[in-house]
């Protein structure tokens, strides 16, 4: 990518610090390991409820960063991320439940790897689900973007609620927690700290792969939609294509969200179908800074902290200061809390 | 083997919701169509100002007096929620309007579910009559709906034909620039635009208030439906949004002779989405040049 021979320093100066900017910074790598230490040690010195809370900050992270890759590098707002991400728990479900038992793929493997199994259903659940709201919903453009994940993430939250024989309805599913297992290496039970560590291991797996993705060519052309759509398409490039890869790609990574949520609550309910979730996933963007990819896991961190703050003050009624703390950021800090390390967190 | 009967009583039903509908969703295309705002909190307006009608009908008795009183409440309420909030949001993307009014509906519903509490209320209707309809007891107060939401449309229709203020509000919608040139204040239009957007969200909850129970999460529903009629309706127009609210009504009431209520919503979003993709200017409007 940097092959282009940096420009006099005199006259552009702009380009010069684009130039050096390419490389990304010490300071940077050295906050991403404090942060994934942080992380790490996380569950040996919090209390067991802390623990938890830690956990689901990152997978609700992974969520709101699977929706950053639509809402701040592609400039399209998904108002409906709940589909992907409910597909992802109810397919992880159904592996879980239905899968063939111990027989199947014991004669090959000598196990069943049952979570191998669940990440690949959900997945598989979740890509199905994105090709079909990539192939239509990408024809529209801003608003109407909008509304039509919000539809399609509602057809399903219906289908899933009325179709009580497969998915249980409004009581949704149970299942037990699959084991830890490399096939032919191991197997065990996934401790609370087991399942944190494992949850961290594919959160952070997943950020370095998406800051890759946006840091390509291909990112790259993705930011340049949304910056200036007719232009990048007047350039020749062929924006259609590259938006259905961007939502395939976002719901992809919902999807492991979802199943990431199904190994740790061990349930799968119409609710994560619902358009609130799609709602906080975008209150979490927008609330830690669009663009960015680790502002929306900070934005979920600060959502779920004042969730947990609020609920203690008003109760049920938590979402009224929580609502009103958000219509005022996206008044006055439309960037988001983490907005203002933009740059220095893309290099 | 389409049963008669069936058929007419579920058309009856279909116009009835459509104008129901229609009231709410040419608040919310009014709204669009001048300040480009797509309001998220439309069907919070509808569902607040139902409630606000459960508590003037409470104190007073009086239905007409609960429909003056909430229509009164939610314009007063629309004029301070677009002042405070998204009068700074002019001029910038739309989809910031989106996320500011999602959190404004937040803010709506857990006031309600605060206030008002889970349990469901009635509203009694003013008109208890009932009418034979092949099997069923039709109530006329649904009919007496219909043709008051009519007659609130027309209304509406007149005074933006050849009210002055009305043709203030279109002189905005074409020109917002030129209008302020001319000695339109453009800031005050917008204001009055929403006040009268909510209000008319109010009028439509108080009326539909009796027909069901009033409850928190009734608004989430209005919103979904509003912005598919107005989708389908053409953006922004008014007759379009109209027409679409009825059919959309007509669909879904006809759908639920075969399927049920929660499943007959798939077939407007069906609507919505091939309308998006065949003719995403809206159905019911003359193609653009």
């Amino acid at each position: 990518m940097s092959t282009v021979a940096p420009p006099p320093m005199t006259s552009m100066r702009a380009l010069d610090s684009r130039a050096t900017a390419e490389r990304p910074s010490r300071a940077y790598w050295a906050g991403f390991v404090v942060v994934v230490a942080a992380l790490a040690v996380a569950p040996l010195v919090l209390p067991p409820f802390w623990q938890r809370f830690v956990t689901e900050i990152l997978i609700w992270g992974l969520l709101a960063m699977s929706a950053d890759i639509l809402i701040g590098y592609t400039g399209m707002v998904s108002f409906g991320h709940s589909a992907f991400f409910g597909l992802g728990l109810y397919g992880a479900a159904a592996a879980l439940l239905w899968a063939p038992g111990p027989g199947w793929l014991a004669s090959v493997w000598g196990v069943t790897p049952k979570l191998w199994a669940a990440m690949a259903a959900g997945l598989v659940a979740a890509a199905l689900v994105a090709v079909f709201v990539a192939f239509f919903s990408t024809r529209l453009r801003d608003i109407y973007f909008a509304i039509s994940t919000l539809v399609f993430s509602q057809i399903f939250y219906v289908i899933i609620f009325t179709w009580t024989d497969v998915t249980g309805g409004e009581n949704g599913l149970t299942f037990r927690q699959p084991p830890f297992e490399i096939p032919g290496l191991l197997a065990v039970r996934f401790s609370g700290d087991g399942i944190h560590w494992f949850v961290l291991a594919v959160v952070v797996t997943s950020y370095l792969l998406l800051r890759r993705v946006t840091q390509s060519p291909f990112g790259m052309v993705l930011q340049s939609i949304r910056e200036n759509e007719p232009r990048t398409r007047a350039i020749g490039y062929h924006v259609e294509r590259y938006k259905i890869v961007a939502v395939m790609l976002s719901g992809l990574f919902a999807g492991l969200a979802g199943v990431l949520y199904a190994l740790q609550n061990k349930f799968a309910a119409p609710d994560f179908v619902l358009f609130l979730i799609s709602g906080e996933t975008v209150i979490f963007t927008v609330m830690g800074g669009m663009g960015t990819l680790v502002g929306p896991v900070a934005g979920a961190a600060f959502f779920l902290l004042m969730k947990e703050v609020f609920s203690r003050i008003f109760y049920e009624y938590y979402l009224i200061p929580v609502g009103l703390i958000f219509t005022l950021m996206v008044i006055f800090v439309p960037q988001g809390l983490l907005g203002f390390a933009r740059r220095a967190l893309n290099r | 083997m389409l049963p008669f009967d069936q058929l007419v009583v579920q058309i009856v039903n279909g116009l009835v919701n459509g104008m129901i509908l229609a009231l709410v969703a040419s608040g919310l295309t009014l709204i669009f169509g001048i300040m480009d705002i797509v309001n998220f909190a439309h069907g919070d307006l509808f569902m607040l100002g139902a409630y606000i009608g459960t508590t003037v009908f409470f104190t007073t008795g009086n239905f007409w007096a609960a429909l003056v009183g909430s229509v009164l409440a939610m314009a007063l309420l629309g004029a301070v929620l677009q002042t405070t909030a998204l009068r700074p949001l002019i001029g910038r993307d739309p989809l910031t309007t989106i996320l500011a009014t999602f959190g404004i509906s937040l803010i709506l519903q857990n006031y309600a579910l605060w206030q008002y509490g889970p349990v469901p209320r009635r509203i009694v209707e003013p008109v208890s009559g009932h009418f034979q309809l092949f099997y069923v007891d039709y109530p006329w107060y649904r009919i007496l709906v219909a043709v008051l939401s009519a007659a609130i449309i027309g209304g509406l229709y007149l005074f933006m034909k050849f009210g002055k203020h009305g043709i203030w509000i279109r002189a905005t919608t074409q020109d917002r620039v030129m209008a302020a040139a001319m000695g339109i204040p453009v800031p005050w239009v917008h204001t009055v635009v929403f006040a009268i957007g909510a209000s008319m969200a109010a009028a439509s909850g108080v009326l539909f208030g009796p027909t069901v129970g009033v409850n928190h999460a009734m608004g989430f529903d209005f919103t979904l439906k509003a912005f598919v009629v107005v989708v389908v309706g053409g953006m922004g127009n008014l007759g379009g949004s109209i027409l679409a609210s009825i059919f959309i009504s007509l669909l879904e009431s006809l759908a639920t002779i075969w399927v049920s209520p929660a499943q007959a919503i798939i077939v407007s979003f069906v609507a919505l989405i091939v309308t998006l993709l065949v003719r995403p200017t809206g159905l019911f409007v003359p193609t653009p040049k």
